[in-house]
This record gives C-alpha cells, structure tokens and sequence, in this order.
C-alpha cells in the first residue's frame, strides 16, 4: 500500500461487491429458477428466493429427462464427462510426445512437422466446420464417441506448451541420464514427466473446460439421444419457445451443465490462472 | 532456440510425433484443403455435377449486400465485446489490485463465468432478458425501458453483447490483475512521492505499462467475439430478427447447414481463415516486438 486512504479503499471494496453482484446475478437466478416450480417460474418478476421444488426438478431431468424430448441429463452428464476427459487427457499424451520429439530429437522433416503444427493454431473448428463434418462422415464416424472426441484432441497450443517448458530444462539433465545408462523413454518417464507435472495439472483445468463447453462440433456430430452432451441436451429443451418450456426443468439442467467446470475451475484455481496465463505465452 | 545435447534415434521421434501429425493431417489439412477447392466451384441444383469458377464465389460473396451486412454486424459487435469487456474488467482489476482484505473471494467470484459453457449464457441470458418473464428486462420496465429483443433488432445485438461481455469479464480480469501485480511498487510510490494524484498516476505509469497487456488482450478478445460466440448466438437470438445478430461465424454454418450451398460457404470459410491468420500474425509481431524490450 503507498498511502492510507481509507475512502478511497472503502470505494474500491463498494465497486468490487457491485461486479460480483452483477457477475453473480445470472447464476443465482438460475439456481432460484431451477428450485422453483413450473407456475412459480413463470411469474413476473421471477422470486429472488429459493422455492422447495429443488429435490423434485433436479431428480426429474436427472432420471427421467425434460421438455420435449425424453433424454435423461444423467446420461448426458456421463457423455460430457466421457467427451471431457477424452479429449483433457488425449490432448495432454499426444502433445507431451511430439514436444517430446521435436525439442529432443534431431530429425529430418522436424522444422516440416513443427510447421505443421503450428499451423493448426490458426484455424478453430468453426471456421473449418462444414469440410470437416464431410470428412467425418466420409469416413463414417458420426455418431460415434470416437468422432465426438478425436478431431478435437490435436492442438498446437498445448504443443507449444510443453515445448517451451522443455527449452527450459537444463541440458545437464539429458547428459546425466546419458551417462548413467538411460534411453530416451527412460529419460522421458523419469526425469521429464514427474518435472512436468504442474504444468500437466494446470493444462488439465483448461482442457477439461474446453471438453466440457463443446458446443457446435457435438450439435453436428450426434443425432441420436444416447449421445447428447449436456450443453447440447439444453439447446434442444429450449426449442420450442417460450410458452412449451419448463423453465424450472432448463435451468435445473443448466446448474447441473455448469456445476462441474465451474467447480473445476474454483477449486484448481491456482492451476487455473497459471494454466491460462502459460498457455497464451 | 534448440538444445545443445539430443538423444540419437531414427525410429523414435517418427513414432513419437505420429499421433499428433495424423490427427491433424485428417481432421486440419484435409478439410482446410478441402474448403479451398470447394470455395473455387459452383454445384449444379441436384449436387450431380461441380464446376470450377476460379474467384467466382468470392465475388458474388463481396457483391451480396447480406454478406456485407453480416461484416458490418460483425465489426460492430466484436468492437462491442472488445472495448466493453476490456474496460469493465480493467476497472475491476484496478480496484481488486487496490485492496487488500477478501481478495480471494472477488477473484473466485470473477473468475466462475469462464466456466459456463458459451451456449449456456446465450441461455441463462436469453432467461433475465426474456420479454415476458426476465428479471432484467422487469427492472428495465421500472426505469422506463420496454425490452422485446425478439422484434428490435438493436436489442438484439445488446443481449449477445451483454452475454459476451459478461464471460470474457473473468479471462481478462485475471490478465489485468497479473499484469498490474507485476507493475513494481516502487514506480508508483516515486510518482506518488512527486505529489502525483492517483488518476494521474494510473493514466502516467500504470496505464502505460499496461499497454502490452491490453493489447494482447485486445486481439485475444476480437478472436473470442469473431469465432466462440457461435454458441451464444445460436442459443439466444439465433442470429434474429431478420439478419440482425447474424455474425460472420453464424452464417457459415446456416448457409453450409441449412441453405446447403457448398461454394458459397467454402468461400466464407476462407475468408474467415485469412480473418484469422491476419489476427494471429498480429499477436506474434507483437510479441517478438515485447521479447527485443
């Protein structure tokens, strides 16, 4: 602190509660709506305080689904889970090896396939989306969880990533291994790895939000309910206007959509911050 | 940059970087390639018969005053997004840098919405916001303010706006708050030293300082507006009424999707990508220029 002014602190604390009033706002309407009943809901201005329909709405759309179509949102939960920590997880493995490759190894086409890579960055998926969608079905992956999850797992940002954190290890690191015996994998699963791992935790937050959040590649890729991820179970309850839909049903699918990234992301906080701060470096 | 000591192997680095290289080639290089040859053909009404056009497409593109329309929404609401977002959060940011006690809590707080899915705010949005029973548009009334998004068009464009704006909030209030908490102290406690007020010192040392920081963000958010606001869009106004919310992005897809007109959308497509590639070279220049400081 260079002064003491305690107006002036007193005035940064009164704007502060304002933004998370306002921030707030949105998700506590929500969490009000979805323990609300059906005719509650409809009432305007909505209630600021909970009802007592919490129990009732989320055991509706959790086992018996919502609006007009007859999806349960727990199937959806686990196809989102399924689809999040597929693409965390793929992601993290296949841009850990070719780090792996690219900063340790000297091998002709290395430059052509960092190139290729870092191309990737300037093109996201919905840019390039009809072709894309044509090449899934060409190559009949629609409807499938491998077509949900694969064509999202290559990216050059977590590449970039993990190569930039391996330019930072000490070369003494690789001649020690040399000398004492250890191969290349050996090296990687000992030495790299466990020195990785904030880095792994911290790329973790981001991508399962990533997984999680998918919107447009799920909506073209799955026409069968079994395979609805939550985000797109919510789009589809809501499209028959304002009059058919439940309300309290939607948002009590909504809080069950947002709760986990949400909670991913308060309680890795610290993981959070460095894993989005690294990443756009 | 490189290493000075490898591991020697012919095999080891094809495998290893084999996953990665296929995935993209598939699902990166294949489509992209694919939008390009698609974006210089025109298909015949049945889809039996395609016909080269060289630059055909593209000029009808730029000679559709929808297109142009949609250009226009687009600056109009990224520029929107960009300068609303960056300064509310950059007030946010000044003041969260400010105190001392309960930093924590507004920062938990702040940063929640970058974890709701960007379909679910075009929800929860369209919710508050909905003509006949959303909370805000009810406080709206008491101040005299009738709010119909579905038949004003500029109303509209407000609800995404206000949608993207209030996500984003959280992604730049955290690279504010790292870029003023690495701003040293002792800069501030010399200016304030030399009798400077703190509106002055905020518009002389830390504004500036900040700049690098705005900047990048400021490409980052012009990026967000332009291409992950689709779910926004396409979950609140469905780029309604008429053409009015109908952003770049949204209207590749209607068109590719729904009025199935491959050329058409091939050549939005990449018109899009150099859209893209135009904003990356900008943030790379940049940050080669910050790393010579």
């Amino acid at each position: 602190m260079i002064e003491n002014r305690p107006f002036s602190t007193f005035l940064a604390h009164l704007v502060l509660c304002i933004g998370v009033v306002i921030v707030a706002l949105p998700l506590y309407v929500t969490f009000v709506a979805s323990t609300l009943s059906a005719e509650q809901v409809l009432q305007s201005p909505i209630s600021l305080i909970p009802g007592d329909q919490l129990l009732n709405n989320y055991k509706t759309v959790l086992f018996s689904g919502a609006g007009n179509q007859s999806a349960q949102v727990g199937r959806m939960m686990v196809n989102s889970l399924i689809m999040a920590l597929v693409i965390a997880v793929g992601k993290i493995v296949i841009s850990m090896l070719s780090a792996f490759a690219i900063v340790y190894f000297r091998f002709p086409g290395r430059t052509l396939a960092f190139w290729l890579i870092f191309i990737t960055l300037m093109l996201p998926v919905e840019v390039r989306i009809l072709p894309t969608y044509q090449v899934i079905s060409d190559l009949k992956l629609l409807d499938s969880y491998f077509g949900l999850t694969v064509p999202l797992i290559a990216s050059a940002t977590a590449t970039f990533l993990f190569r930039q954190f391996f330019l930072t290890m000490p070369d003494e690191l690789v001649e020690a291994a040399k000398i004492d015996g250890a191969g290349p994998l050996r090296f990687f699963k000992d030495v790299l790895f466990p020195l990785s791992k904030t880095n792994i935790a911290a790329l973790f937050v981001i991508l399962f939000i990533y997984g999680w959040n998918q919107y447009l590649w799920p909506l073209l890729i799955t026409t069968q309910e079994s395979l609805y991820t939550v985000v797109i179970g919510i789009k589809r309850m809501i499209s028959g206007g304002d009059a058919a839909t439940e309300w309290n049903l939607v948002m009590a699918t909504a809080m069950l959509a947002l709760l986990p990234p949400v909670l991913v992301v308060i309680f890795m906080q610290k993981w959070f911050v460095k894993g989005l701060v690294d990443s756009e470096k | 940059m490189e290493k000075r000591v490898r591991f020697d192997s012919k095999l080891l680095p094809y495998l290893l970087i084999a996953p990665q290289i296929a995935i993209t080639l598939v699902f990166f290089f294949w489509p992209a390639g694919q939008a390009l040859w698609q974006s210089m053909q025109v298909q015949d009404a049945f889809g039996e018969r395609t016909t080269f056009v060289w630059f055909d497409n593209f000029i009808t593109l730029f000679n559709d005053d929808a297109y142009l329309e949609s250009f226009k929404v687009t600056a109009i609401f990224s520029t929107a997004v960009s300068v609303l977002g960056l300064s509310l959060s950059l007030f946010l940011a000044v003041k969260a840098d400010k105190v001392i006690k309960g930093t924590s809590i507004y920062r938990t707080i702040l940063i929640a919405p970058y974890a709701v899915a960007p379909a679910i705010v075009g929800v929860l949005w369209t919710f508050l916001m909905s003509p006949s029973l959303g909370l805000v548009t009810h406080w709206l009334s008491l101040v005299g303010v009738h709010w119909d998004h579905i038949l004003d068009s500029k109303q509209a464009l407000g609800l995404i706006i206000v949608a993207a704006v209030w996500k984003q909030i959280s992604y730049n209030f955290i690279f504010f708050l790292a870029g003023l908490q690495s701003i040293p102290k002792s800069l501030i406690e010399a200016s304030s030293i030399d009798g400077a007020s703190p509106m002055r010192r905020f518009w002389d040392i830390i504004f500036p300082l900040l700049s690098p920081t705005t900047f990048f963000l400021f490409v980052v958010n012009m990026v967000y507006a332009f291409f992950d606001t689709f779910a926004i869009v396409d979950a609140s106004t469905k780029g309604g009424p008429g053409r009015a919310t109908e952003i770049l992005v949204y209207k590749v897809y209607n068109e590719g999707f729904k009025g199935l007109d491959l050329g058409g959308s091939a050549a939005q497509s990449v018109v899009l990508m150099l859209i893209v590639i135009g904003l990356t070279v900008v943030q790379f220049r940049y940050v080669e220029r910050k790393v010579q400081y």
